[in-house]
Parts: structure tokens; sequence; C-alpha cells
């Protein structure tokens, strides 16, 4: 007979120590130890080195040397207590710490280093309200601006938007609804555009507009180039994220019976909203960045012109490419005050699209949630007021099938579960 | 009693003149933006001929660029290109892969979100911002490393340096300005955030059953990187850097802003005096006379070449690597 536990009553199990709980951090204590004193004794070896062994010099030399002398005391120093994959995994996680280091302090550096260089000329409020007409390039900041081509970058912009948010978002969808081999080979054309230099496109109008037409260098050009560049970003951007729509919410809205149009006016543009919020907003960014069009298109003017579509219109980045060319030091700073001020109008182009995008469709906020409520307690009444609830009518004597508000709360469980799969679909 | 009206056969058709109107919308679009994209790769074409013609199969071989003279190529501009491009890889892919693992496998899930962004902002600074960041800053502090290669590593083809001697302290630095290098450090920073965000992506989709099994059976999180995220993110990688290719060959700004022009074959990244198409066409755009233009169109055209079968390659790389089965919910 095997042995079974006796439960007597009244006779208690002896009572059984508590397991202690177990650590599950993937750091101990004696790992920061390690790479606390690796980091240490790697300083102070290539401070050794640098300054009584050898004769290097240079902040950059000792950074890398650095590095390479805590590598190989981190490893020894891991290699006292653990086996060779042990040293591999600690050595690969240092350096892949280190790269990633490395890149965002290059990224803090090129940014930094032109926020730091344009405050000189940003903190002049002048900066802002006057354009260079004025200003020589011997006259100090406080004369003469960048007003010029803030105006013309937001014009340029604009114009482009104007050709291509429709083109680029009817296109999208074309492409992510139509089926066919009319699709498949646009679609071939638009990637293969994706791989157009930005210089190209503006010497595409150049040719075209420019010398064939016989139009000024202006700011329309200018738009003109920078759309013939946005265009097949824009939509394989929007594409990408149209086809990230899951097929069976499309499917359900067929089902009941909508359109097509209605599917996507209903279900396909709100679920992806906030992606093509961003894909627009990204491929803005990315035109109002771009120089190399702008350089052959617009033209340099150092007053202001509002009217895109005669004479020359300076913009940001070219105002920027031309100004930090001079030899004067003030032309200089206003070139890099052009820059910081360009840098600025991207980042709040990005934090928008971070703040559009970062939303999912079904991530509501309280107000939405509330209007969500109304519009279904509408729907409810509304079903209510079309198909009056029959009186429950028993099929055999006695049974009564279903209660007979059934239908309005179908109706009300449907709409949020649309929401909810829709979560469960973006995680995935 | 009384049996219920047999239920009439539904028709099968897309609903009526909404969807029709739809649909001719949506093909309109479509066939404009062919219509211009078709445009303008075929007048580039077309007005590359007149100086393909002329050139012959000199194209490909001549230094010089004379166009007046009818003495131009593309040799010495796309090997300069194809440098640059080139140096920026090199740099940029050991650069992503360490950011893209980082940001996978060892970053502490809160902080992710704000590294991702990081990244997409990078890749959203504008190329002139770059170009003065290497033009005003990089160019006076990278001169010590350039020197430091080009001592130790003459032998080494490509970082030789004519011109200069390391053991004479008072030579002049300026045979390392300007250079391949240095624009190459340049664009290698434009295009590691695009590089990085694919192979993120394709980490990222590592399957978690094969992680936690390698980790069940023992691996560290090297070995576990080693033998379940690399072999799965492998397409994502190699696609990623060829995409960034792409982007490393066609840009102009950084690089016309950083480099100094010359039109011969020089293979000597560290040393000063590079080119590229697009800073050749950025630099001699002005020039009038039909033959120049056509020639510069013709450079433009060899170089959407070289970056359309390089991004096609990468396309079906990535596209390859991927199982379709996440698209659907």
């Amino acid at each position: 007979m095997t042995t079974v536990p006796h439960l007597v009553p009244g006779v208690r199990p002896e009572p059984v120590e508590p397991e202690e709980r177990r650590v599950t951090a993937t750091v101990s204590s004696a790992d920061v130890t390690i790479a606390l004193g690796a980091l240490i004794a790697g300083i102070s070896a290539t401070a050794l080195i640098y300054y009584w062994l050898a004769p290097f010099s240079g902040a950059l030399g000792f950074v890398v040397v650095s590095f390479f002398m805590f590598l190989a005391f981190y490893a020894s120093l891991v290699w006292l207590d653990g086996d060779g994959p042990a040293v591999r995994d600690r050595l690969v996680g240092a350096i892949v710490h280190g790269l990633a280091a490395l890149l965002l302090l290059a990224l803090f550096c090129v940014v930094g280093f032109t926020l730091a260089k344009g405050y000189k000329a940003l903190v002049h409020w002048n900066f802002f309200t006057q354009d260079l007409q004025l200003a020589g390039p011997l006259q100090p900041l406080t004369v003469g601006g960048a007003l010029h081509a803030v105006v013309g970058t937001l014009e340029q912009i604009g114009l482009a938007l104007i050709i291509t948010v429709p083109l680029g978002l009817l296109c999208a969808l074309f492409l992510s609804e139509l089926r066919g081999g009319f699709t498949r080979f646009v679609r071939t054309v638009v990637e293969a555009m994706t791989a157009l230099p930005s210089i190209v496109a503006g010497l595409f109008i150049y040719a075209t507009v420019l010398l064939i037409l016989g139009f000024d260098k202006s700011g329309f050009a200018a738009s003109l180039a920078i759309s013939v560049m946005m265009l097949p970003i824009m939509i394989r951007a929007a594409d990408v994220v149209l086809r990230l729509v899951p097929g069976n919410l499309k499917e359900a809205s067929l089902a009941l019976g909508a359109s097509r149009w209605k599917t996507v006016r209903t279900v396909v543009l709100p679920t992806a909203r906030p992606g093509l919020a961003t894909a627009i907003i990204l491929a803005t960014a990315r035109g109002v960045g771009e120089t190399s069009p702008v350089l052959l298109t617009a033209g340099y003017s150092a007053a202001l012109n509002t009217d895109p579509f005669h004479g020359p219109q300076v913009s940001l980045p070219l105002a920027t490419f031309t100004l930090i060319k001079s030899p004067q030091p003030n032309v200089v700073a206003r070139g890099f005050g052009t820059a910081a001020l360009l840098l600025g109008l991207v980042l709040i182009l990005f934090i928008i699209a971070r703040v559009a995008g970062g939303r999912g469709p079904q991530d509501l906020s309280p107000r939405q949630q509330r209007a969500r409520a109304r519009q279904s307690a509408r729907d409810v009444s509304r079903f209510a007021r079309h198909h009056p609830a029959p009186a429950p009518q028993p099929v055999l004597p006695g049974i009564e099938l279903y209660p007979a508000r059934l239908p309005a709360a179908v109706v009300v469980t449907s709409t949020t579960s649309v929401g909810t799969s829709t979560t469960r679909d973006e995680e995935q | 009693m009384t049996s219920a009206p047999l239920e009439q056969r539904r028709r099968l058709r897309p609903s009526g003149g909404q969807d029709q109107v739809f649909r001719v919308v949506l093909r309109c679009a479509g066939a404009a933006v062919l219509v211009l994209m078709v445009m303008v790769g075929a007048f580039l074409f077309s007005k590359a001929i007149g100086a393909l013609r002329i050139a012959g199969w000199s194209f490909l071989t001549t230094e010089e660029w004379e166009p007046d003279s009818h003495h131009f190529g593309i040799a010495a501009v796309l090997t300069g290109t194809i440098l640059i491009a080139g140096v920026a890889i090199s740099i940029a892919v050991p650069l992503a892969t360490g950011m893209a693992l980082y940001v996978s496998e060892y970053v502490p899930a809160r902080l992710r979100r704000l590294l991702i962004n990081m990244i997409d902002l990078m890749a959203a600074v504008p190329s002139v911002v770059y170009g003065l960041w290497g033009f005003a800053f990089l160019q006076g502090n990278v001169i010590g490393l350039a020197r430091w290669l080009s001592t130790y590593f003459a032998w080494f083809p490509l970082f030789k340096v004519t011109g200069a001697d390391p053991r004479d302290p008072l030579a002049t630095e300026t045979v390392y300005t300007s250079s391949t290098f240095i624009a190459g450090i340049v664009v290698a920073l434009m295009v590691t955030p695009v590089i990085c965000s694919i192979m993120r992506e394709a980490f990222s989709q590592a399957p978690i059953g094969e992680r936690e099994g390698a980790y069940a059976l023992g691996a560290t999180r090297w070995g576990m990187i080693r033998s379940v995220v690399i072999p799965f993110g492998k397409g994502g990688m190699i696609g990623g850097t060829m995409l960034g290719l792409g982007r490393a060959l066609g840009e102009t700004i950084a690089v016309y802003l950083i480099i100094s022009p010359v039109f011969v074959i020089q293979p000597h990244v560290l040393q000063n005096g590079a080119n590229s198409v697009s800073a050749l066409i950025a630099l001699r755009y002005g020039e009038s006379g039909p033959v120049a233009l056509s020639s510069l169109m013709a450079a433009g055209v060899s170089l959407f070449v070289l970056t359309l079968v390089v991004n096609f390659a990468a396309g079906s790389i990535v596209a390859r690597s991927r199982s379709g089965a996440e698209s659907e919910g």
C-alpha cells in the first residue's frame, strides 16, 4: 500500500518550513560591483598609460582606450568565478551597452551642438521678426533675422502637403483596398521611386518647370520638387499602416452589409488614423529638412517674399546651407540660428506625430470614452425605435425563448467588442 | 398555418453606385501617381540618352567632368559615392546592430519606448543639420583619429595618405580634412537610425517560445541571442543594411558641405578630396548648355539605377524574412 499522508482529524501535519523566496532579478549586487570595479580599474590604468608611460594625447583616444581596458578587466573579473560562456555573455553585454551609449552620445552631440551654436542668434528677438534684407555681413546680430526663411518653409511645405496628402492617401488606399495586376504594377513603381535621390527630384523639376516651361525660381517650384520627393515616401508609409488594419475587422463590416466605401470610412480609416497621422507628419519632417531639391528650384533671396508663385523664396534649410558657407562670423551665427530653428520645427512635428500616433484607436481618453458611451446609447434607442421589441410569443406553450430586449443588448456588446478586438490585434 | 415566405437569394455583387464611384476615384488616384512617377523616370532617361550618346562607353571610364568639351564620365564620382557609402555602412552597421540588440534585448521595458522614439527622432533630424555638425564640429575633432589610422594602418591601401609625414610635428593637418572618411562618418549617423529600426523590428519578432526554450536549456543571454534572435533576424539585418546603403548613396547636402570635390579616382579615404554623384549635381546644375544638363541627368540616372537595384534587393530580402502570419488579425 502506498503511503498516504494521514489526515486524521485532530492531528495537524508537521509545520513545513516556508520556502525562501528566490531572487529572480537578473542583476545581482556582485555584478554591479564587478562592473564598477572594472570601470575604475580601466580608467586608472588608462590614466597611468597616458600620463606616465606613453606619449599619448587626446580625449577621444582616452575614452576609447579606457573602454578597451574596462573590457579586459571586466572579462578577467568575470573569469574568476564564471566559465567561458559567462565571460562571453558579459563581454557582449558590455559592448552592446557601449555601442548604444555611443549612438545616443552622437545624437546628443549633433542636437546639442546645433542648439548651442544657434543660441547666439536666437536670443535676439529680431531674429524672429525681421528678414535679412537690411542686414549686411558685418552687421551685428541685433539686426536682421530669419522671418523670410520661416515663412518660405511654411508656405512651401504647406503647398507640398496640399498636393501630396490627398494624392498620397488616396493612392495608399488604392494599393491596400483594390487587388489586381494594375495595383501590383503601381506598387512596384512607387517602391522604385522611393529610391529616387532627392537631388534628382530637384533636377527633374529644374529641367521641366524652370527650363522647359520657363517659370522663374520660386517657392512653388520648390514645393513641387519636395512633393515629387515626398509622395512615394508617404504612399509607402501609409500603405504599410493601412495593411496593418486587421482583416477580420474589415470582413466583419462587409458581412454586416456595409459597402466598401462605408467600410473604409468607418472601419479602416479610424483604425489606421494614428498610424496615418504619424506617416504624414514624419514625411513632412523629411520634406521640411530636405535641402537638395530646394537648392535647385527655390532661388535665394534675403528679403521676405510671401508670394510663393513669383520670385525666389528661401527656406530654412536653404538659408542654413547658404549662410554657413560665409566667412563672416555673424553670418555663420545666423546660419546656426536657422539650423536651430529648423531643428526645433522638426522636433515639434515629431512630438505632434508621437502624440497623434501614440494612442491606439482603442486607447481612448476619458472624453472619447464618454462620447463612445453616448453614441452607444443612441444606437440602442435607434435600434429600439426601428425594431420595436415584439411581444414575447411563446413558441411552445410555457417556454419563453429569450428576453425581449436581447437585440439591443447584442448591439451594445458588439460595439464595445470591436474596440477590444482591435486592442488584441494591435498588440500582436 | 401559413409557411413563411422563402427568403430571396441575395446577389453577391458589390453594392451600387457609391462603391463604383469609390473605386473609380481610387483608380484615378493610383493612375495619377503612376503617370507622375513614370513621367519623372521617363523624362530623366530620355534626357540622359543625349549625353550617353555623346560620351558612349567612355561615360563609365572617364574621370573628368568637362561636358562642354564633350569629355565627361562618372568613373570618379561614382567611385567616390560608393566609397563614402562604404565607409558609412561599415560604421553604421555595428552601431545599428548594437543599438537594435540593446533596445530589443537589454533595455528595461519602461525605457524602451523612449529609446525607440529617440532613434526615430535621429532619423528625422534634417540632413543639413548633420552636414553642419560634420563641417563645423567633427572635422576639427576627428583629425587625430585620421592621423592615427594613416600612421599605423598605412599598409592597408585605403588608409594610405600621400603627402603626409607622421614624424613631422609641424606638418599641416589640412591633408586630413574634407575627406571621404569624414563625409562617411556623417552619412553613417544619418543612416544608422534607418538600419537600426529595421533590425530592431526583425529582432523583436523572434518567437518567445524559442527564446524561452534557449533559456530553459541553460543558455546565457548572449547564447540565446546568438542561437535564436540573430538567426531569426538575419534577413532583417541584411535588408536593413541594404536600405541604409541606398540612403547613403543618395545623400547630397551633408556630403556637399564636407568634401572638397576632386575629379580623379581617390581611393585614399583619409585624404583630402572626395566626390559623389549627388554633390556633383548640386555643384554643377547651374551650368548653361544642353549637354551640361543632359550629362548631369545621365549621372543622376546612373545613381538612381544603383539605388534602385540596392533598394529592390533590400526589399525582397526583408519581405522574404517576414512571415505573413502576423498581418492577419
